[in-house]
């Protein structure tokens, strides 16, 4: 594009530096990073005790949850933060005239197409955000801020992963 | 002093009050950015839209220089700040399906709320996806465990083990930041395309 044109939205190095501002404020307030994954698993966990608290009694993955985590899976940070993210958004859709309910897809795909791949990648991320302990922001952004290893091999394994599979799926974007 | 809540400067309801405005915060941060379209969000992946890119290094790299003058200045005991363990195997591994999740999905978790609060269904959908993986997960850990739990790290940080200091390491990292963001300027420019 030869003529600037302006963008619908912030300025992308003022919109990083204010969601530095935000972690900064979560660290420095409580002590832990922003994430998003955790919340999902919060309410999985409190789901599967409330309609099979025999089987989550006995299983793994839920007794693990308790070991790890104090009090009851929904009065979590996380889950209070991901509440805070979706007045957040609705807030600045809001602001900006945004706010709209549609399918955002490619013009050269369907929005069944668009629909089926948004459910995939939505369960490959589910599966993933798991191994990795925390999806791009519990543990590729908060690591970046606490400089841990493993959320900068995650990070870097999420965007590698990413451009690796690119050109397979170019046609459902560009 | 900080961080307030594990010295007990707040109380745990009031943190759990900050988190769900922390939370606005960055809900609102990341819609005003753009992150609540999935076509923005894989611009990074085809050089079409780089502000993945811009938002989330300026992001981390603020949030990394402040907690480190912080730290200086005494006002945040950095050894009382959560740092996620690492399984590297398992980070890998995760990383890699969270990649692939990314590029056909086009959102990320916290991206996808970000939209489904303005009205995307892909973005609602994108979330359906997350919970049945979660579930996947959690039903089948018996297959995932071995995996989860190989190549145990502790929290190592990156600097440590570089042996390089705090201070240096975050130098490198602003150095190659600044590179990225040159680098995105160029590849934006390279393949112009209208806005989403």
């Amino acid at each position: 594009m030869n003529q600037p044109k302006k963008s619908r939205y912030l300025n992308p190095y003022i919109g990083g530096v204010l969601l530095g501002l935000v972690l900064l404020a979560a660290n420095f307030i409580s002590g832990r990073g922003l994430g998003a994954s955790g919340a999902i698993k919060s309410v999985v966990v409190a789901t599967t005790q409330t309609v099979a608290p025999k089987y989550a009694a006995r299983t793994k993955y839920f007794q693990e949850y308790h070991e790890e985590h104090s009090g009851p899976p929904l009065k979590n940070w996380l889950v209070f933060q991901m509440l805070g993210v979706i007045v957040g958004g609705f807030a600045s859709g809001a602001f900006a005239g945004r706010l709209k309910f549609k399918v955002e897809h490619s013009p050269e795909i369907t929005s069944r197409r668009r629909l089926v791949f948004a459910l995939l990648g939505g369960i490959f991320f589910g599966v993933g955000s798991q191994l990795g302990r925390g999806c791009t922001s519990g543990s590729a952004l908060s690591g970046i801020a606490v400089i841990s290893f493993g959320g900068i091999i995650t990070m870097m394994a999420i965007f590698g992963g990413a451009y690796a599979l690119a050109w397979f799926f170019r046609k459902n974007w560009i | 002093m900080g961080p307030l809540a594990v010295n007990d400067i707040i109380s745990p309801n009031t943190n759990f009050f900050l988190a769900f405005v922390i939370g606005i915060g960055f809900g609102f941060v990341l819609e005003q950015s753009g992150f609540s379209s999935s076509r923005k969000l894989a611009g990074l992946f085809y050089g079409y839209d780089m502000v993945v890119l811009k938002v989330f290094f300026t992001g981390g790299v603020t949030a990394m220089l402040g907690l480190l003058f912080f730290s200086l200045f005494g006002w945040v005991d950095l050894n009382l700040v959560y740092v996620n363990p690492t399984f590297l195997t398992s980070a890998i591994v995760g990383g890699l399906i969270m990649g692939a999740g990314f590029i056909m999905g086009g959102f990320c978790p916290g991206t996808s709320f970000c939209g489904a609060a303005i009205g995307k269904l892909d973005a609602m959908i994108f979330i359906l996806g997350l919970f049945i993986g979660v579930y996947f997960f959690a039903f089948g850990y018996p297959m995932f465990e071995t995996l989860y739990k190989s190549a145990p790290m502790s929290s190592p940080k990156i600097s440590t083990m570089l042996n390089l200091s705090d201070g240096v390491f975050a130098f490198i990292l602003v150095v190659v930041a600044l590179g990225m963001f040159y680098l995105a300027e160029w590849v934006e420019k390279k393949f112009p395309r209208e806005e989403y």
